[in-house]
């Protein structure tokens, strides 16, 4: 990551680095920006502080070596990328999970889901000054957390689903915290409406901010909430499903103006979507065992695969080349939050810097994502 | 008690002795108050919060504060290399004069009031303006980006909400006549003000709570866009005695509220302290609810709401309220 | 705005031959071009004006060179497409940040990891790695693994 020489600051201009520390930079990323008084005029991010050779690990790892790094890159949806990143090499290698290991997956993914959009809610909100939210919606994260952590052992990087299956079945305890937790979120939707969505401070904060629009958001390939709150319809779960996603009946919101508000927007009502994911799977949950038998070490057939799922923050993709050994020979992850990210070059010059954080919470990155 | 009183007032005289007793009083005052207040808004965010506050320190963590002084105190006092020294140090020192000066004239009771000015408004109001001052010493002394945007930011922010908060007491001046804060007091025996000016007190509070750097209008701190913002060079105890000095600011204006609008110490059966007490302490209460509640406003659209909304309201109510009352007299 | 109208505005830029259907079921894709570097800026734009978008642009380090891969998709239909184009060791490609703003940060970060240059990108620098890095991490001569294959040998063996 290099650094432009700046040209001089003229007398009303000054270089001011967001970051690489900063509260609001939802990872390690450092904004370089240049100033007029308060208003932006270019940005520059700079990233690659976390940059650990994930791809350039695969190469010398087992697929099974893989998996627990795939939900280290984006630790906030660790299980959508860990069943993405098992669903591609088990269509690459022919392997087929059976039917309850699949609903699991399912039912785990979404509450993934919800957990991430939680943890942005509260984010975001505690980034734009009202501290609040951030604790109701940790609290009621944590319900999630205990459930998966039950079946997986872990709180924020899963390592549940295996090559055919799933590690570990789930038990009634699980089924039952999961309903309780579906009925407990639903009820606080009115909590959430009250505080967050009328409230007319941040809807001043948020409406007409960080326009997004459709074109711009074609030209920089976002997918995700991003590309939804500017009135694009688009989600891989329902254009590509794979898992059981096509057993499914779910809506996808979507917003009007592209603005902060209409992502915000999008992300609860996605929420609710996840949670009748979640109630379908539990209703429709077969019986039967949670793995197939698969080789020990998978060696798929020679050439090139691309896999795309839908996570939290957008479109993922696992473009894998095999060349008929256990270890791929490449392994490239497409990741959301690179196009969204990059999105601030355009929208942000203009703009002031109390709206520097807004628009950069409400993209929702994460930047070891784009750093792998 | 007498007799103390009675060996003071003949060695220094009567005077002398009051003020020295006063000055003494408000001292103990301010400090007792913000080790109360640090540990009220702890609690109150906790409850709001969903969660308990301190809980481990003394009971229900009333200690707690103490022990935070302690390790602030404990603390190296660092001065960067590259600071204006003597602004520097001095910042913290004078952000604590408006409270000091103006618990000079509030009157805590019928006769608790170390000394009844005939322009003790006055002097509460100027002196409050020191706030802005420190600020904007701590922020350029820094020598640092962040905290000189935070100074600039509070500057323009309190001098302009300055402007609809006197306009709203210049209507209670129409009423009570004097500037006297016992005159002010005395004026609200039969009725409390805000009942019969209620836009006016709304819109003290506001201004009140902007003077103060409170959210929804602490964009000069706000810890998420400007690290720290004017106070962000400072650490240990300087950074404690900004701190400490909100919460007295936040006192003050609160005593300046009550004693204007809510009828000061005046109230049935309990004595005058307590109920100037009480009535502060809810006032402040209400405060705290709503930073705890509120997202912050973006600073253009914090000064549009006080040149665009508040000026024009407080001027329209100070015309109608001086044309109601020439009728009515 | 299908694969169908792009298929056919590829065709008229390179070979028909080289444009071959895949099967999606197996390998996610729907269509696959291969291209010569010349041809890439004429490609994209067909791309976006058939309404596409970038999904990424990546490579793949083989012995005889590297090979970028290309990736565009629609919102509308399954219609994933893959440009391959195989480049000599030291070839460099044209940019195509001119047609899609998203393909800025994807061609630094390839020229990041291979290596490979980008003529006319408004700023090449590195991405990911320290300013001051003097080693491309991706090819395979670098590190661990020394796994050199050819294309022919994963790319013509796959569909069988």
């Amino acid at each position: 990551m290099m650094t432009r020489t700046p040209e001089p600051a003229t007398e009303h201009t000054f270089y001011l680095n967001l970051g690489p520390q900063h509260p609001s930079t939802h990872g390690v990323l450092r904004l370089f920006v240049k100033l007029d008084g308060e208003y932006v005029m270019e940005v520059d991010p700079i990233i690659g502080y976390g940059h650990r050779g994930h791809e350039k690990m695969a190469e010398s790892h087992f697929y099974e070596q893989f998996l627990p790094n795939t939900p280290r890159m984006d630790y906030l949806s660790g299980m959508l990328f860990n069943h993405a990143y098992v669903a591609a090499v088990e269509k690459m290698a022919g392997i087929k999970a059976p039917p309850r290991a699949e609903y699991i997956r399912v039912i785990c993914a979404e509450l993934n889901r919800v957990a991430s959009h939680l943890m942005w809610l509260g984010a975001y909100l505690m980034d734009l000054g009202g501290v609040t939210p951030f604790f109701y919606a940790f609290d009621d994260r944590e319900n999630i957390l205990d459930i998966l952590d039950r079946v997986s052992g872990s709180r924020l990087t899963y390592n549940y689903c295996r090559f055919g299956g799933v590690a570990r079945d789930i038990d009634d305890i699980f089924i039952e915290a999961t309903r309780d937790f579906v009925k407990r979120l639903r009820g606080r939707w009115k909590d959430y409406n009250n505080l967050v969505t009328k409230n007319v401070i941040f809807i001043h904060r948020t409406r007409d901010v960080g326009v997004i629009d459709k074109d711009l958001a074609l030209r920089f390939g976002c997918t995700g909430p991003v590309l939804r709150g500017a009135g694009v319809p688009y989600d891989v779960r329902k254009a590509e499903p794979y898992s059981v996603y096509g057993e499914m009946d779910f809506d996808i919101p979507t917003g009007d103006n592209g603005d902060a508000f209409d992502r915000y927007m999008v992300r609860l009502l996605e929420m609710e979507q996840s949670l009748r994911i979640i109630e379908q799977a539990l209703d429709r949950l077969p019986d039967g065992p949670v793995t197939t038998p698969t080789p020990r070490k998978v060696r798929p057939p020679k050439g090139d695969y691309y896999f795309a799922a839908e996570t939290a923050r957008g479109a993922l993709g696992y473009y894998i080349v095999s060349d008929g050994s256990e270890c791929p020979y490449r392994l490239k992850v497409r990741v959301p939050s690179y196009g969204n990210l990059q999105t601030l070059t355009e929208i942000l010059p203009g703009t002031l810097v109390a709206d520097t954080i807004c628009i950069l919470g409400s993209i929702d990155i994460v930047v070891p994502e784009i750093d792998r | 008690m007498n007799a103390v009183w009675h060996y003071l007032a003949g060695t220094l005289g009567p005077d002398l002795t009051r003020i020295i007793l006063g000055l003494v009083g408000i001292l103990v005052l301010v400090q007792l108050n913000a080790v109360f207040l640090v540990w009220l808004e702890r609690k109150v965010a906790g409850h709001i919060q969903a969660r308990l506050g301190p809980m481990e320190v003394g009971p229900h963590g009333i200690l707690q504060t103490i022990v935070d002084g302690v390790k602030l105190v404990s603390k190296e006092l660092i001065t960067p290399r590259h600071v204006d020294r003597k602004l520097y140090v001095l910042a913290p020192i004078v952000v604590f004069l408006p409270a000091m000066v103006g618990l000079v004239v509030v009157p805590f009771s019928r006769h608790l009031q170390v000394r009844d000015l005939n322009v003790g408004l006055l002097l509460i109001f100027a002196f409050s303006s020191f706030n802005v001052l420190a600020i904007l010493m701590g922020g350029w002394a820094a020598n640092n980006k962040y905290s000189l945007m935070g100074a600039i930011r509070s500057v323009a922010q309190n001098v302009a909400y300055e402007i609809p908060l006197l306009l709203t007491v210049v209507s209670v001046l129409l009423w009570s006549g004097s500037l006297r804060m016992s005159t002010i007091v005395n004026s609200q025996a039969h009725v409390w003000n805000v009942v019969f000016m209620p836009v006016a007190a709304l819109i003290f509070m506001i201004c009140a709570t902007a003077e103060t750097n409170r959210a929804p209008f602490d964009i000069p701190e706000a810890e998420s866009e400007l690290v720290g913002g004017f106070h962000t060079e400072y650490s240990g105890m300087r950074f404690a005695l900004f701190f400490l000095a909100e919460y007295s600011n936040i006192f003050i204006e609160a005593a300046v509220a009550t004693t204007l609008f809510f009828g000061g110490w005046r109230g049935p059966l309990l004595p005058g302290v307590v109920w100037f007490f009480l009535k502060t302490y809810a006032l402040i209460f209400v405060v705290m609810w709503v930073r705890w509640t509120f997202p912050r406003l973006r600073f253009d659209q914090l000064m549009n709401f006080c040149w665009k909304i508040l000026i024009p309201a407080a001027l329209i109510h100070l015309v109608v309220y001086a044309g109601i009352l020439e009728l009515v007299r | 705005m299908s694969s169908e109208d792009l298929k056919r505005a590829l065709e008229k830029i390179v070979e028909p031959s080289s444009v071959h259907a895949r099967d999606y079921e197996r390998n996610g894709c729907l269509l696959e071009i291969g291209a010569e570097p010349g041809q890439l800026p004429a490609i994209a734009r067909a791309a976006r004006d058939a309404g596409f978008f970038l999904e990424f642009i990546t490579a793949v380090d083989f012995a005889d060179g590297p090979v970028a891969v290309y990736q565009f998709n629609e919102c509308e239909t399954i219609s994933r497409t893959q440009v391959k184009v195989q480049l000599a060791r030291e070839e460099s490609l044209p940019s195509i940040g001119s047609v899609y703003d998203a393909a800025l940060w994807y061609e630094r970060e390839v020229f990041d990891l291979f290596g490979i240059r980008f003529d006319n990108h408004p700023d090449l620098r590195r991405l990911l790695l320290p300013e001051d890095a003097d080693f491309h991490p991706l090819l395979k001569e670098y590190g661990k693994v020394h796994a050199f294959r050819s294309a022919r040998d994963i790319y013509d063996d796959q569909d069988a």
